[in-house]
């Protein structure tokens, strides 16, 4: 199989494959989740997305809407970011669970708040991450986290940016997160580079 | 009517029509406005320079300051508005995430300088400015009188 140029280009298999990783990646993130909080939490089963900025933003969320957002940019052998979208409610019940029940305001958090949300970002990419490296024999770097509180669409004017530059679309890998049983919409996209797919599927022997 | 403007789009509007674009980070919004026959055009680019950008003939005109810019100012030219009284509103250019990898890319920061650029190239007067910072902006703009107003979350709104 040629070298992949663009996203659209990728066959059923590989999307499976891909599926499968998010799957994998998230199941762990959610157990450093539960370890974390000692509540039970349950990640849906990720879907694979190609979407075009306008669509990126309007399947995930409405682009006023005010939310937190941990982004981690991944480097070596797999390029990209994570972005874990955090929305109010997932927010205060995070939080709650780490302080005490509490009511929050995302546009005023305190700076014990803000730290607590970045690390929680940190180690959901961390096992996210260490789950595809030893899955696919990989070296996957992570950068420092980066927090922000916005509108979703100016926070997802990063992603979008950073990967427009080589085409129309987006790969998003996606998920939901439900903690205690109440389902929440805390999103958390996984978004390489498409070299990186290269890369990661001859590592599997899928060229 | 309410004319939504996405990313990598623009749009020209006329009274009473309202051109919006919602959300703006490190995106730069520019609002171009004839006072004399009320044509008011919102483009909302996402990147500086089309030119080594890799995209061939499939180049996406709308993405670019450089080709954004100039396309939607003849366009308004077609449509009847005078090369002499257009003005220029920019607003966007935010950086999202003040620490780490994406704030050393200076997107936003890039985005603007371009746009300023293209603006200038073709002699359009920059009246107002609201962009850089760390946080986004909805624009609205009104071809009646070429007011727009930005609103950003926990900001409230203000015109420029």
């Amino acid at each position: 199989m040629a070298a992949l140029k663009k996203f659209e280009d990728l066959n059923a298999s590989q999307i499976d494959v891909l599926t499968e990783i998010g799957n994998i990646g998230s199941g762990n993130a959610s157990t450093a989740l539960s370890s974390l909080t000692g509540k039970e939490i349950v990640i849906s089963m990720p879907e694979v997305k190609f979407l075009g900025f306008q669509e990126a933003i309007e399947k995930n969320g409405s682009p006023e809407e005010t939310v937190a957002a941990v982004l981690v940019h991944l480097k070596d052998d797999i390029r990209g970011m994570i972005l874990i979208i955090v929305e109010h409610e997932f927010a205060e019940a995070i939080l709650s669970v780490f302080f005490g029940e509490k009511k929050i305001d995302l546009l005023n958090l305190s700076d014990e708040d803000i730290s607590a949300l970045t690390e929680i970002g940190s180690i959901m990419s961390h096992s996210y991450m260490t789950a595809i490296s030893s899955l696919a024999g990989v070296n996957i770097g992570i950068e420092t986290p980066s927090f922000a509180v916005d509108m979703f669409g100016a926070i997802m004017s990063v992603p979008i940016i950073e990967f427009g530059e080589i085409g129309e679309k987006l790969l998003c890998i996606d998920k939901f997160i439900e903690i205690n049983g109440v389902k929440m919409k805390s999103n958390i996209l996984l978004i390489p580079t498409v070299d990186s797919l290269s890369v990661l599927f001859g590592k599997l022997g899928m060229e | 009517m309410n004319l939504s403007v996405g990313i990598s789009d623009w749009k020209i509007g006329k009274p009473p029509d309202v051109v919006v674009t919602y959300a703006l980070g490190s995106c730069v919004g520019i609002c171009l406005y004839d006072k004399k026959t009320k044509i008011a055009g919102l483009s909302h680019i996402m990147l500086p320079e089309s030119t080594g950008s890799g995209e061939g003939s499939g180049l996406n005109r709308m993405k670019f300051a450089d080709t954004a810019i100039p396309d939607m100012f003849n366009k308004m030219l077609i449509m009847g508005a005078s090369r002499a009284t257009v003005t220029a509103k920019i607003a966007g250019g935010a950086t999202m995430f003040t620490t780490g990898a994406s704030c050393r890319f200076n997107i936003g920061e890039r985005n603007v300088a371009s746009v300023k650029a293209a603006l200038h190239a073709l002699r359009i007067p920059i009246l107002a400015q609201d962009t850089g910072a760390d946080y986004g902006r909805t624009v609205f703009m009104y071809p009646e009188d070429g007011k727009v107003t930005i609103k950003s979350a926990g900001k409230g709104e203000k015109n420029i």
